[in-house]
């Protein structure tokens, strides 16, 4: 498999990274280096091996169906980049 | 004062001959004297630090102390630490002033710790240099010109260049070991799921574990005490009995059987450490332990599975950075999307979009199979081959890194030369085992060489009794650089 310029650039557009062309080529030589590592992985038979996606074999846990947090709200919004009347502000998406 | 251990700290602060506050101020002088040298610290805040010896002082004086009580701890800045800055080495959170303190920084505050200042670190944790930080690299306090290792750089510098007696890191695929053993100090990652997620800056969940650095295994128990406990807060914390991590250091090592991987001694391993590493087994003979071959047949696999289930992991984790309720947001932008475009590209650095890059690519339709769940089979047969070898050893040693510390700027334009690393650390994480790294001993040029330990699933206490064991008739934990003139 080898990576295209524009794989590159659907992957940037779904991650939401806004990418320009010199960016774009110096990520595909990059990523095609870490790549030709990430192959190694094909040369094993895996097809009787159960995927593995946790170190514990554990469940998870269920709680009780209780409110366990208090209102922050203005805690919170102190950090956040635009607000107004407790509403979190970004640009506007209907028109 | 500065080149005490824990323990000894602990026993002034008790017998009342130093104050927290004394001692506070002391370790604060020392990182204003050397920070600028080596860059491990992010933030340091004076009023607040203060603010918690005195506390500590009060605590102590209405006999509530605990053995860490009113001692300075250095704290990685991936914990959120409430009304500190908390960046987890990122532009995306240079104005994050957390809210809330993390599960571990809740611990290390019900004991009365002081919070000395909050460590330099790779960018989200993904290097293993430190030349990923927003706030520039970190300084090997045995060599400046060398990186200390990463992400946990400045945790690791910290307690090396002794700005502070121990400090906290967290480990995703050699995060604490690797800087542990290239500034020369002792550095422990749990078996996962004994230290709190909550509260600590995500990068690949399932393998994201916090544990503590400091110059001694029997002072990595002492933290160990306080950092290891369920947190309901935490959907994969383990709720265990506790445990004195401290219980079994005085063991003999008699009849201990030491698993060597053959894997780990060969090409790519550098002659320096592998003779360092060679003499510290010798000493383990000598201490009674017998050694025995053992084989992890698929530990080439383990940087190639690691390199596609972490970033999957971390391009997931990281989708919250959006610029719309924390964190950096574009100054400029035309709508929503641009918007979430701009802020990512701005806030995040080269190697974590790297990262998020090739985690998407995995998860992506059509890809998903090939990699993804391939890369999960292979992490089970990486966890089976630790199975296989614990059923003929106790404990499994080798190098913690194919090298000493490496000139800075020597990997940082190549990712794959700087991967391969963390060729011997990575699959302890990948199958939640326990890893640490001590010292043992110089290679080449003075630089510190340390030597892996990984234990069984909970065998933390036998670890660190070997460590401790060692410490006990060797002097390489408490060797300081010799530009460490005024110790």
């Amino acid at each position: 498999m080898s990576l295209t310029l524009d794989d590159i650039k659907r992957v940037a557009n779904l991650a939401c990274i806004e990418t320009s062309e010199t960016e774009a080529a110096a990520a595909l030589v990059h990523l095609s280096g870490i790549f030709s590592l990430i192959e190694q992985m094909q040369a094993v038979d895996t097809s009787t091996v159960k995927p593995m996606s946790h170190a514990q074999d554990v469940m998870q846990r269920l709680r009780d169906d209780m409110i366990t947090e208090s209102d922050q709200r203005e805690l919170f919004q102190s950090i956040a980049p635009k607000t107004e009347s407790g509403l979190y502000l970004v640009p506007k998406v209907l028109e | 004062m500065l080149n005490s251990s824990l323990h000894q700290l602990s026993a002034l602060i008790a017998a009342k001959k130093i104050s927290s506050v004394e001692l506070t101020n002391e370790f604060l002088t020392r990182v204003k004297a050397q920070n600028p040298v080596y860059n491990a610290f992010i933030t340091v805040n004076e009023e607040m630090s203060l603010a918690q010896a005195q506390a500590a002082d009060a605590m102590i004086a209405s006999g509530q102390g605990h053995p860490l009580t009113g001692i300075p701890i250095a704290q990685k800045d991936i914990f959120c630490t409430k009304g500190w800055l908390t960046t987890c080495g990122s532009k995306m959170l240079s104005n994050f002033i957390s809210p809330y303190d993390a599960g571990v920084i809740e611990r290390f505050n019900t004991v009365g710790a002081v919070n000395i200042g909050k460590t330099n670190m790779d960018e989200f944790a993904m290097g293993s240099s430190n030349e990923t930080s927003f706030y520039g690299p970190v300084r090997n306090p045995w060599d400046i010109t060398t990186v200390p290792g990463g992400s946990s750089g400045g945790s690791a510098c910290a307690v090396a260049a002794r700005m502070a007696p121990a400090a906290t890191g967290t480990d995703t695929g050699g995060s604490i070991r690797q800087p542990a053993a290239l500034c020369g100090i002792s550095g422990i990652k749990p078996t996962y799921g004994l230290v709190s997620r909550y509260g600590m800056i995500a990068f690949a969940s399932s393998l994201d574990q916090a544990g503590p650095m400091a110059k001694s295994a029997e002072d990595l128990a002492l933290m160990m005490n306080v950092m290891v406990g369920f947190d309901t807060r935490d959907s994969t914390s383990l709720q265990r009995a506790p445990e004195d991590y401290s219980r079994d250091l005085a063991k003999p090592l008699q009849g201990l059987r030491i698993g060597l991987p053959k894997e780990y001694f060969v090409e790519g391993l550098s002659s320096d450490v592998s003779s360092a590493v060679e003499l510290a087994i010798a000493e383990y003979r000598k201490l009674g332990a017998e050694t025995v071959e053992v084989s992890l047949p698929n530990t080439k696999l383990s940087i190639p599975v690691y390199y596609v289930l972490a970033p999957a992991e971390a391009s997931s984790n990281l989708s919250r950075y959006d610029g719309v309720r924390y964190g950096h947001r574009a100054p400029e932008y035309v709508d929503l999307n641009d918007m979430y475009q701009k802020s990512r590209a701005q806030g995040f650095g080269a190697e974590v979009k790297r990262r998020i890059l090739i985690g998407t690519y995995v998860l992506s339709h059509g890809y998903y199979d090939a990699y993804y769940i391939q890369a999960q089979k292979l992490r089970r047969l990486i966890a089976q081959d630790f199975s296989e070898a614990f059923k003929r050893c106790d404990i499994i040693m080798g190098p913690t890194t194919p090298t000493t510390s490496f000139p800075l700027g020597e990997k940082s334009g190549d990712p794959v030369k700087m991967y391969l690393s963390d060729t011997y650390t990575i699959a302890t994480n990948l199958a939640g085992l326990p890893g640490m790294s001590i010292p043992a001993g110089f290679g080449n040029n003075n630089r510190p060489v340390g030597l892996h330990i990984i234990g069984n699933y909970f065998a933390e206490a036998q670890m660190l009794n070997a460590a401790h064991q060692y410490q006990q008739v060797t002097d390489w934990h408490i060797r300081i650089p010799d530009t460490l003139t005024d110790l």
